[in-house]
Order: structure tokens, then C-alpha cells, then sequence
């Protein structure tokens, strides 16, 4: 089983994150970058599969500029066998990301595609599943538990209510959420043969995609600022409050 | 300008997020259309017809979309698409699961968990959990929408009269097998509609101790609701998360018990109408967004809590 994992480069989750005064966006030049959480969670559940004995090679793709080279250097550490940076720019929207997937799809041929549920910088929550359209695949998504079996990915999602159970058909698309498992950190020595380890380049005309912006940012602006309110002393001052002054608790 | 609204629905019953979705498309002015996707689509398209301003429910009914799978929605709101210029959908883990594959197939960039219509192709959406809001424009001819269902009132069932009418359901994708679902059903409100939401986190240190939360929660009509560390910890189950990768809350009374505050616990509640917390840390983030904070512990706290609620159930500002 050949199994391609997503990753992409965002703002690191601890970052408490600055919009630029002028309203164009959010600023990420001197900011910690880091592979989206859900796609280290991604590429943990891939390499196990292929520790297990259970898929031959783990390919991480990244699309966006050469900083992104960075993340698919931890890919590697982490154990993928191979690294493809497609270059693109650092803000193409999840259609022409999930249309890049699916030209990658169709030199790579894998068994399943792994991705991130969502990417913490859009919050879109939107590839996997337009993947999974475009290829005419099956999905499971938020994914916290996951085996094969006679050639189907048992995937438990997490949903509104609970939990739900599917067997998905390979070639399939899973998009995984936090719990599915805790990503290792790489070790020094596997950093260090990262370093020196080739990177495939491709270019999106390479692949016959033409990054077209359907979605124009107009503004960024900061949510309305919640100010501190006042420290109670107990629980009947409290209550009390919460009772008479703000009215919100019978 | 015509609007497609998916009916989620859940045991029956429409969605309150698809409510919120449909007092959304309201402010698109122009006529609504719903369709339900069930294998028996009956209650749930009775309910819809009901609803003032919904001119006609489509019903797809198919033993294959019992659990309403992406695949298969998504086929059905393809074969009725193009006579719309929305279609919209509240951004449950139906909805975000449904609607990329849907606007994969009729290419248009999905506008992911709108929080805002400025006008016909503009919206307002938060990014990067919530901590800044942006302002986009679709240049798509097709509109594919997820709504978040905090930042819009739901509307009522009454006075409405929608035709009700089948079509094809489409058949199955054999891709996907069902195995099974195991849902929480909780006694008590629910999350993302309750008015007073009590949420425990790490801090409140077991699953035993969970249950005083939630008793105290039974004596205000609260939801429970958690952070992912007490969900990881085992305290209670997932679908209790609020968050960025959990529930969005917006109730009129948020208390935040052993809560440290994350961004990405904020996200799911910044929009409280009013937010309190106890902590025994003077100095977590949560206090910076709290009206009323108290530092204390939290064991002690809700215990004295559920003593007044006890002794004091009736409303105050009734009783006067
Ligand atoms: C991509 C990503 C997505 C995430 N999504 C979510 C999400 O959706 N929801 C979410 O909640 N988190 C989410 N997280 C995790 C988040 O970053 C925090 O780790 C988490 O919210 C912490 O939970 P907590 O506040 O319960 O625990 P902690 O941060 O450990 O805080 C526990 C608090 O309890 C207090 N405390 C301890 N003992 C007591 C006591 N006896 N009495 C009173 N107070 C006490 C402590 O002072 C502390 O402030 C996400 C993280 C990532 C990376
Ligand atoms: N530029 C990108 N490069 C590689 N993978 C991406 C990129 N953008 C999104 N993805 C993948 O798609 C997932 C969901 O992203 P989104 O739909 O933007 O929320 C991410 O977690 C990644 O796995």
C-alpha cells in the first residue's frame, strides 16, 4: 500500500497571532511556522502503517513556497520515504490545493491519501473531502481511530453526537482529527539525514494546474476584544452576580 | 436568486443548525427551497414545509442515506444544484463533511463557517481559530456555504405551507460501508443551543469528579461541555468538546471550570454572551475574557455551588 500524506505549513498553533493594522492580513514574517498539527497527526498514523508492515511508502507533499521545504525536512525525520514540494504560492485556496492532489494522484497512484482535517490558518476543513469528490473516492473524515481489514480503511470519525464507524473502499481519503494518535518527535540523528535528503520539485504547470482565486480576502480584522471583567471573592458573590447584575443564571 | 438549504436532521428532527442556516439565507433575499436526505424523510420534511418562507421540500428518501453519507448528499444537492445560485448548509460535522465534496463537483471554492452575509457574494468568516475575522468575496457563479449556526438566530417551524416533493435518491456508492454509531444521546439540553453551558477541564481531575459538574449543570438546565484535555483524559466523551476542533458555543452563560484558557478553547466560546471561571490560577489566559473570574478551587467551588442551587432554585429576578 502506497500512502501520500498532505502537509502544509502554517502559523504555529501556540502563536497568538497579529492582523496587520491595514487590515490585509494576518502577519506571518518573524512568526514560528510549523506543520499543521492535524498533518503531523497525518503523517504519524502513515508511517506507522508502513512500521507495521502494513503499506510500503509513506509520500509527503507539501504545495506553497520553498519555506515549505522545512516541513516535508520533519516529514522525512519523522520517516516518510520520499518528499514532493510542489511549488505554488503560500495562499492557494483548498479547490486548487485538493485539484493538485488529484494531478499527484494520477502520476503517484496511491492507495489512500491521509490529510489533516482542517488547516488551522483557513479553518476550512474543505480539501480532504474535495479530493475525495475529484477522485471519485471514499472518506472518512475526523478520523480518531483507524486498521485495515481485506482492503478497507475501519475508520471511527468523530461527529456531532458521538461516534461513527465506516469502512472505507481503498483508494480511499481519510482526514484525521486530534485523537488519532500523538505525533513522535524526530530524533537528532534522523533531522540530520534529513537535511542532506533529496526533495522531488514539481511546479503546478508541471501538473497542469492553474491557480485561479475564486475567494478574494477583502479585509482581515481583529474579532471585537472581550476586556477582563472582575474578580468575585466566592461562590454566593458569584452567583450573585451572575443573578441580579448580569441576569444570566436563575 | 434562488437558495438550496440542506436539512440535516437527527432523529428525526431538523437541525437547529440548519434553522440557523435558513435565518442566514434570509438575508440573501430570495426564495428558499429545502431538501431532506433520510430513509424516511416524512417528520423531518413535515417539519421543513412548516417553517414561514420556505417555498418547496425536496425529499430524497433511500435506505442508502439513512446515515446521510457525503457521497450520497452530495449526489442528490448535485442533481438539484443548477437551478440555484446558493446552497447552503450549517457547518455541523454533516455539513463540513457534505459540502466540499459537493462544491468539488460543481468547482466552486466553498465559503467554509460564515459568520456574517455583507451582501450577495461578500462574507464575513473567522480564520485562524476564531482570532481574526475575514472579509471575502466569491467570484464563483455558484454559491457553496457553510454556516455557523452561533452567529445566527435559528427560526421557528410556523406558518409556513411548503409542497413537499420526492426525487431521485440516487443509489448507492457501495465506497463507504456503515458500521455502526455510538452516540452520547445526553440527558439534558443540548451544547450548542443550551442557554447556560458549564464546561470542565484538565483541571477538574477525574471522571468521578466530572459528575459533580454535571450535576450542578442538571440544576441550572445546563449542557456540559469540556476541553479537549479533559477529553483526552478520558473525563467524559468528544462530542463534549468546545473549541476550535470541537463544538461552537454561544450561550447566554458560560462557565469555565479548570479551564486554562487556550486559544484553541476560546475559539469555540468567545461568542458567550457572558463567560465566568473558576481557576486556582490568578493567572490563566481565561481570566482575560471572563466578566466574572474566581480563584479558587474548583471542587470546593462546585460543591458550594450545588449547596445554594439547592436551597435556592427559584429565579431571583422572578421571585422579586
Ligand atoms: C490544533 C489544535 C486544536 C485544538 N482544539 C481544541 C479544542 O477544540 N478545544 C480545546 O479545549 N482545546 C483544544 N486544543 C488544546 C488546547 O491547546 C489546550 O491544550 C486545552 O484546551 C487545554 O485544556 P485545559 O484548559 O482543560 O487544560 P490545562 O491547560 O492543563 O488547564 C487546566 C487548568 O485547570 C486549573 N486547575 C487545576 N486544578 C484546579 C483545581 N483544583 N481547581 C481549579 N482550577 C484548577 C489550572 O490552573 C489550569 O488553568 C487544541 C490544540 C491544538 C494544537
Ligand atoms: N498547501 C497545502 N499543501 C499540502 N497540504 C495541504 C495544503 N493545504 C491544505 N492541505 C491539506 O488539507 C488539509 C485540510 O486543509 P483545509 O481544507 O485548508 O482546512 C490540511 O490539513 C492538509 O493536510
Amino acid at each position: 500500500m502506497k500512502v501520500l500524506v498532505a502537509v502544509k505549513r502554517v502559523v504555529d498553533a501556540y502563536v497568538k497571532i497579529r492582523v496587520a493594522s491595514d487590515g490585509s492580513g494576518v502577519e506571518t514574517a518573524n512568526t514560528k511556522m510549523s506543520m499543521n498539527p492535524f498533518d503531523e497527526i497525518a503523517l504519524e498514523a502513515a508511517i506507522r502503517l508502513v512500521e507495521s508492515g502494513q503499506a510500503s511508502e509513506v509520500i509527503a507533499v507539501s504545495i506553497g513556497p520553498d519555506a515549505v521545504q522545512e516541513q516535508l525536512r520533519t516529514a522525512l525525520a519523522m520517516g516518510a520515504q520520499r518528499a514532493i514540494h510542489i511549488d505554488a504560492s503560500a495562499d492557494l485556496e483548498p479547490l486548487t490545493v485538493a485539484k493538485t492532489l488529484q494531478a499527484l494522484c494520477a502520476r503517484e497512484t496511491p492507495d489512500l491519501v491521509i490529510l489533516g482535517k482542517q488547516a488551522i490558518d483557513d479553518d476550512s476543513n474543505q480539501t480532504g473531502q474535495m479530493l475525495g469528490a475529484l477522485q471519485g473516492w471514499g472518506q472518512a473524515t475526523s478520523v480518531s481511530a483507524l486498521e485495515f481489514t481485506q482492503g478497507k480503511a475501519v475508520a471511527t470519525r468523530e461527529i456531532d453526537g458521538g461516534l461513527e464507524r465506516l469502512a472505507v473502499t481503498l483508494p480511499g481519503i481519510i482526514s484525521v482529527d486530534l485523537r488519532l494518535n500523538d505525533p513522535r518527535h524526530p530524533k537528532l540523528p534522523d533531522i540530520m539525514k534529513a537535511k542532506r535528503a533529496p526533495i522531488e520539485a514539481l511546479t503546478l504547470s508541471d501538473l497542469g494546474i492553474t491557480a485561479n482565486q475564486r475567494l478574494e480576502v477583502l479585509e482581515v480584522r481583529e474579532p471585537p476584544t472581550r476586556t477582563p471583567g472582575v474578580r468575585v471573592d466566592s461562590v454566593s458573590e458569584l452567583i450573585e452576580k451572575l443573578r441580579n447584575e448580569a441576569g444570566v443564571m436563575p | 436568486m434562488s437558495i438550496l438549504i440542506y436539512a440535516e436532521h437527527d432523529a428525526g428532527q431538523l437541525s437547529s443548525a440548519t434553522r440557523s442556516a435558513i435565518t442566514c439565507a434570509q438575508a440573501l433575499d430570495g426564495p428558499i427551497d429545502m431538501v431532506v436526505c433520510a430513509s424516511d424523510c416524512a417528520s423531518v420534511a413535515t417539519e421543513a414545509a412548516q417553517i414561514a418562507g420556505i417555498r418547496q421540500v425536496f425529499t430524497a428518501q433511500a435506505n442508502h442515506l439513512a446515515t446521510q453519507p457525503p457521497e450520497g448528499v452530495a449526489w442528490v444537492l448535485e442533481s438539484l444544484a443548477a437551478n440555484y445560485d446558493y446552497v447552503l448548509a450549517g457547518a455541523t460535522s454533516h455539513g463540513k463533511n457534505i459540502f466540499p465534496r459537493l462544491a468539488a463537483r460543481l468547482d466552486v471554492q466553498q465559503i467554509s463557517d460564515i459568520s456574517g452575509v455583507i451582501d450577495a457574494q461578500t462574507f464575513v468568516r473567522p480564520i485562524y481559530a476564531g482570532n481574526a475575522l475575514a472579509t471575502v468575496r466569491s467570484h464563483d457563479a455558484q454559491r457553496v456555504i457553510t454556516v455557523r449556526a452561533t452567529a445566527f438566530e435559528p427560526i421557528a417551524t410556523g406558518g409556513g405551507d411548503a409542497s413537499i416533493s420526492p426525487i431521485e435518491p440516487g443509489s448507492d456508492s457501495a465506497l463507504v460501508e456503515h458500521l455502526g454509531m455510538q452516540l452520547s444521546g445526553g440527558e439534558g439540553p443540548e451544547l450548542t443551543t443550551a442557554d447556560i453551558v458549564i464546561s470542565g477541564g484538565r483541571g477538574v481531575g477525574s471522571q468521578e469528579n466530572f459528575a459533580l459538574v454535571k450535576r450542578v449543570a442538571d440544576r441550572l438546565s445546563a449542557a456540559v461541555g469540556a476541553s479537549r484535555a479533559a477529553v483526552d483524559a478520558g473525563y467524559i466523551t468528544n462530542d463534549y468538546q468546545v473549541g476550535q476542533t470541537g463544538k461552537m458555543v454561544a450561550p447566554k452563560l458560560y462557565l469555565a471550570v479548570g479551564i486554562s484558557g487556550a486559544i484553541q478553547h476560546m475559539a469555540g466560546m468567545r461568542e458567550s454572551q457572558v463567560i465566568a471561571a473558576i481557576n486556582t490560577d490568578p493567572e490563566a489566559p481565561i481570566f482575560e475574557v471572563a466578566d466574572y473570574g474566581l480563584v479558587q478551587d474548583l471542587m470546593g467551588a462546585l460543591q458550594e455551588l450545588d449547596g445554594i442551587l439547592a436551597e435556592s432554585p427559584t429565579p431571583i429576578g422572578e421571585s422579586a
